[in-house]
């Protein structure tokens, strides 16, 4: 038997006090495609840079074909046929996509001179290794998402990788899009590559895979054969959270008047004629693959797609939602996707942080009410029990759960009616999204508030929502009672959806 | 996103040429005189100053940043040559050039460390370091101005070169300066070198993604050295030839060019933002700013107006540039 | 107590260290001329200039906040009192006691001309940088050229001689025995530091500058106060030629250019950071002190002015130098 391509061998990593791998062992094959399961914050991305060479693991091995190295540089890694596909591509925008191809090679030989004949040769090299047809003369930057991938992925391919990382290839792809890379990483594995798919995404690690390695907190957490795998185990490996099977139970009264009520509501080339209902009290999850929509129809609700047609009432009224401001007016509130880039003012305090939206509010003749600003956040802080002495905190001192706390806790602060939650629990630890979801049933069923839930996580709807809309390609598809779904029933409808 | 806005991005230079043709024919049908031999020519003599600045400038916008500082560097170089050419007694030409050169890239070296190593912000970096060269050229080296009487004379000479000259209509001899051949060459090294040299194309790369540009395995500190010390030997002997063309030194020359220079290299379609422009758009928009600001006299306007002009051209340009790459920022 | 701790150890640990900054120049220029640094004409005078300065440095401090920068304020300060005088020139006499004592009112309506110069002006750079998004560099190069272009028709060059005896109190006279100037001062740079850390408005544009994507998903106007940020910049600009001016009893297109550098080398060396979401007032009237001192101290020590200029650059690199090391121990 032939040493396998890559193992790692208990491997350790910190960086001051966080440990950021604990003991992480996995091996990799020739030619399979590996994924590498684990929700942000996991150590997915150490693990990547310590395979491709540029952090050095603090205790453990790297064998690469049952050879131990020591010491691995990025171009040691590169030399062994390591190559990495980053989430932004690492392309150059304003350069042409033969250039965006033939740099690296004519780096890595040394050149000093430029031949556009050359840069061309190997340009067309390189599409006829990937298979597919890219207009080489296009600049990079008007290519869509997709093709950006495709010329990332044909660069990487001309160093004649054994390799390949791709590090959440799926992220910016619609569902066609993400099928067709499919059938480009099937064509490379043909041809004896090793793919490395570090993802969060269940379904479609279900579809690509054939063994699959989940990390939690820096540790391996479960392995094996995908075989052995449905989403619900990956799903319960990758969070920790068992399944709390009491679900959301909706109280309120069958006959009200519906808060949210969406009639047609449509925005070219993203929505499609969507139309649903939202009574006080209600928390209605929204699944759907990437590139469904759900995230439009968020954008859509605040304020954020102007050129919208088709009827959006709250309480009855009427709205012409046209902008951020004119959204908050009616009391929508939206917690966005990603926290870091934005939710969060990471250079300001939490006090700053959380009275965010409230400054105008706060301010008499516009002068801010300090007094009453400091009570409100205190209060705030107390309510959604956000682990800190003060508020005066830089808000970078806190834990991704107590940031996501601050953000929700922002909007609490304008009373809204309809809380409109985009990823509500993305890279939060388990304990604190226990809480998260417990806060946002209570505020639900105490205050009324409509909650519109965005999520991946699929046992995250099917606890915490009782209605659950499935959107596909920008149409909604099916409307379904949590209560009588289970999670595996989601999984098979999204996944007959691709 | 609009055709237009595509071929702008492609092709900078397009918005430039056209501004030029249309400045070029309204000019000479407003006022005929504009079409003289003399006067062309003089034009193209006129840029040639300006042009071998934007040059520099180019470089350093291409790759992301902005550069304040080279007018005081320019000086720098001239007024220490010629000093030290007439403390040694020496006259030459291609010495001289070499050491003006010289100090430009030693002084631009500098700006690269700053920009560099303590990552900061070009504009305040070159606002700095401008300011403390030509600070000490007045305060240590001295004020005083250096004329036609004690100027080396080759220096002159050289600078006085024709190569083309006409009879005009009235009998008059119209010359093409030689120096117009100067800075075609510098232009046609910069644009082999940003074309067809790997260097080149990582000045670009570095303009577009600084992470990325390191990825790929570009040596971006080497590449930051070479674009602000080639930057800064392109002013040094801006300066010196500058000197030689108006036979005098004055050390507090070129104050306010900055702005022209960066107007004329936005003008021809570079970005602030990096990685986007050319020689050939840059030495459109030189000469567009050349025609437009030295034709106000035979318009008949007052020569007052030229800043208004130039800051209406500067916004005109970044306002379509903006427009541009709107998509992309957004 | 804790709270003042906190504040020493955290943001403001840059307060302190303009503190230390602001004795040692002192005491290094006490010991250095002990009999001509220490004496209350030194200090007096400075109270006079600096003010001005000051204004300038806050105005820039001000773009700086929403990652932007104003290279206008010195156009749109002399805009400001070239069309204040101007009017007075007008409505008064060019010169004589008609001009000298004209009435309250009259100066009154001068200020206003001037201040909604200022308000106009930085409505213009608003416009271009919030609305437009055309890069805030570019934008206020050109609109510098602009203002300091219709300086120049409006007065052919020279400069506009001659205020009321009103106008010149702001920049000469003194109240209850203090400088005229550091009370408008006092009272301006309180007013902004009051809007910046007390209103809705100072703190959403801060916020802004700190994360502008961030802001646009809270729902804060950020279009509308990056617009009036620059409104705010314009108008101490005016302030600024007011207090000028009035100083100098005269008006030019191209007086206080070297304020520029120094009131960005001020607003960098205050800690405010140029690409956004830091700045305070506090730290500006101390790096005030700081520099001002020094300047001083250099001119007492018979430094020429150049020789200022070239130790303002070699500081404003320092303070970049300094700012880089502090990034990287953090």
């Amino acid at each position: 038997m032939t040493a396998p391509l890559i193992e790692l061998r208990h491997l350790g990593k910190s960086f001051g006090a966080v440990h950021a791998l604990k003991d992480v062992s996995l091996t990799i094959g020739r030619g399979e495609i590996h994924c590498l399961a684990g929700e942000n914050g996991s150590g997915k991305s150490t693990l990547i840079k310590v395979i491709s060479g540029v952090n050095q693991p603090d205790r453990g091995e790297i064998l690469i074909d049952g050879e131990k190295i020591e010491n691995m540089s990025p171009r040691q890694a590169i030399a062994r046929g390591v190559q990495v596909i980053y989430q932004d591509f690492s392309l150059f925008p304003n350069l042409s996509v033969a250039e965006n191809l033939a740099l690296s090679t004519e780096l890595q030989a040394g050149k000093k001179l430029v031949s556009w004949r050359r840069v061309r040769q190997i340009a067309e090299e390189a599409t006829r290794k990937l298979g597919v047809a890219l207009e080489l003369d296009a600049l990079v930057e008007t290519l869509p998402t997709a093709g950006k991938q495709l010329v990332a992925i044909a660069r990487a391919l001309m160093s004649d990788p054994r390799l390949l990382i791709m590090d959440e290839p799926t992220t910016a792809l619609t569902g066609r899009e993400v099928e067709a890379l499919f059938r480009v990483v099937r064509d490379i594995q043909s041809r004896g590559i090793a793919v490395l798919f570090v993802s969060h995404k269940m379904r479609e690690m279900l579809e690509i895979s054939e063994r699959i390695t989940v990390i939690r907190s820096g540790e391996v957490v479960a392995s094996g054969d995908i075989g052995d795998f449905d989403e619900a185990r990956i799903t319960r490996a990758m969070t920790g959270q068992e399944l709390a099977s009491e679900g959301y139970r909706w109280e309120g009264d069958p006959t009200a008047p519906a808060l949210l009520d969406v009639q047609g509501l449509t925005v070219p080339g993203q929505l499609d004629d969507i139309t649903f209902a939202l009574k006080p009290g209600e928390i209605v999850g929204v699944s759907g693959l990437l590139g469904s929509g759900r995230t439009e129809l968020a954008l859509a609700l605040f304020g954020m797609k102007r050129g919208y047609a088709g009827e959006i009432r709250l309480s009855g009224r009427p709205l012409r939602l046209d902008g951020v401001q004119a959204a908050i007016a009616e009391g929508i509130a939206y917690v966005p996707e990603d926290r870091l880039t934005e939710g969060l003012f990471l250079a300001a305090t939490i006090d700053r942080n959380m009275l965010a939206t409230s400054h105008d509010r706060l301010s008499r003749f516009g002068v801010m009410q300090n007094g009453q600003a400091a009570r409100e956040s205190e209060e705030m802080i107390r309510e959604m029990a956000i682990a800190t002495p003060t508020g005066n905190r830089p808000v970078t001192q806190l834990s991704g759960g107590n940031a996501q706390r601050v953000v929700i806790g922002r909007w609490l602060m304008n009373d809204p009616k309809l809380l409109i939650l985009n990823g509500p629990t993305v890279g939060v630890d388990v304990g604190s999204k226990a809480g998260i979801h417990r806060k946002i049933r209570e505020l639900a069923r105490a205050r009324g508030l409509g909650v519109l839930m965005i999520s991946d996580d699929l046992p995250e709807l099917v606890d915490n929502c009782n209605r659950i809309l499935v959107l596909h390609r920008g149409r909604l598809v099916a409307e379904l009672e949590a209560e009588a779904t289970s999670e595996a029933d989601l999984s098979t409808r999204l996944g007959a959806l691709q | 996103m609009s055709g237009l806005a595509n071929a702008l991005r492609r092709h900078p230079e397009l918005m430039v040429a056209a501004v030029l043709v249309i400045a070029v024919l309204a000019i000479g049908t407003i006022n005929p005189v504009f079409w003289q031999p003399s006067n062309l020519f003089s034009l193209l003599r006129a840029s040639v100053i300006t042009g071998i600045l934007a040059l520099a400038v180019l470089l350093v916008m291409l790759s992301g940043g902005i550069d304040v500082s080279f007018p005081a560097f320019a000086i720098a170089a001239m007024y220490l040559t010629v000093k030290a050419m007439i403390a040694w007694q020496f006259d030459g030409v291609l010495l001289p050039f070499l050491m003006a050169s010289s100090i430009g890239l030693a002084l631009g070296l500098v700006n690269a460390v700053f920009v560099h190593y303590l990552r900061m912000i070009p504009l305040i970096v070159t606002l700095g370091t401008g300011t403390a060269v030509r600070g000490f050229i007045l305060g240590v080296v001295g004020t005083s101005q250096i004329n036609i009487d004690q100027m080396p004379p080759l220096l002159i000479a050289f600078a006085r070169g024709e190569f083309f000259s006409v009879t005009q209509a009235d009998g008059s001899q119209a010359g093409l300066s030689s120096m117009v051949l100067v800075y075609a060459g510098l232009a046609i090294a910069v644009h082999l070198i940003l074309r067809h040299t790997m260097l080149g194309r990582g000045i670009y790369a570095l303009g577009g993604g600084e992470e990325a540009a390191r990825r790929v395995g570009f040596n971006t500190r080497r590449i930051t050295f070479v674009i602000y010390g080639l930057a800064g030997a392109l002013a040094g002997f801006a300066g010196l030839l500058h000197g030689a063309m108006i036979w005098t030194a004055n050390p507090r020359d070129m104050v306010g060019l900055e702005l022209d220079v960066i107007a004329a290299v936005v003008l021809g379609g570079a970005s602030i933002f990096g990685g986007r422009g050319t020689v050939i758009g840059t030495m459109l928009g030189v000469l567009t700013l050349v025609v437009i600001t030295n034709s106000l006299i035979i318009l008949g306007v007052d020569t007052t107006w030229q800043r208004v002009v130039v800051g209406a051209i500067v916004i005109a340009a970044t306002a379509v540039t903006a427009w541009r790459d709107r998509k992309r920022i957004a | 107590m804790s709270t003042l701790l906190q504040r020493l150890r955290g943001s403001d640990t840059n307060l302190l260290q303009l503190v230390i900054l602001t004795v040692l120049i002192f005491a290094g220029m006490a010991a250095l001329n002990p009999e001509r640094f220490l004496r209350p004409y030194v200090f007096e005078s400075i109270t006079f200039i600096a003010p001005e300065l000051g204004l300038l440095a806050i105005a820039m401090m001000v773009a700086m906040l929403t990652g932007g920068i104003d290279l206008s304020v010195i156009g749109i300060a002399n805009l400001s009192c070239i069309l204040a005088g101007l009017f007075f020139h007008s409505v008064g006499a060019p010169r004589g006691p008609e001009l000298v004592n004209m009435p309250l009112p009259l100066v009154l309506a001068g200020i206003g001309i001037a201040l909604a110069t200022g308000v106009i002006a930085g409505a213009i750079n608003g416009l271009l940088v919030a609305k437009m998004r055309v890069t805030p560099i570019l934008a206020t190069i050109g609109t510098g050229q602009i203002f300091t272009g219709i300086c120049l028709v409006l007065t052919g060059g020279p400069a506009v001689v001659g205020f009321p005896a009103i106008w010149g109190q702001f920049g000469n006279g003194t109240v209850f025995g203090i400088a005229a100037p550091l009370v408008v001062f006092v009272v301006v740079a309180g007013l902004v530091w009051f809007v910046l850390s007390r209103t809705a408005f100072g703190i959403n544009l801060t916020l802004i500058g700190t994360n502008p994507r961030a802001a646009v998903f809270a729902g804060l106007r950020t279009q509308r106060t990056v617009f009036l940020s620059y409104v705010m910049t314009g108008a101490l600009a005016s302030v600024a030629g007011i207090l000028l001016s009035g100083r100098t009893n005269a008006a030019k297109s191209d007086y206080g250019v070297s304020y520029l550098l120094q009131a960005v080398l001020i607003a960098v060396l205050a800690g405010t950071n140029p690409a956004g979401g830091r700045g305070s007032v506090p730290g500006i009237a101390l790096a005030l002190v700081a520099l001002m001192l020094l300047s001083s101290g250099l001119q007492i020590m018979r430094f020429s002015n150049f020789l200022v200029d070239l130790i303002w650059g070699g500081f404003l690199l320092l303070s970049i130098a300094l700012a880089a090391l502090r990034m990287r121990s953090r």
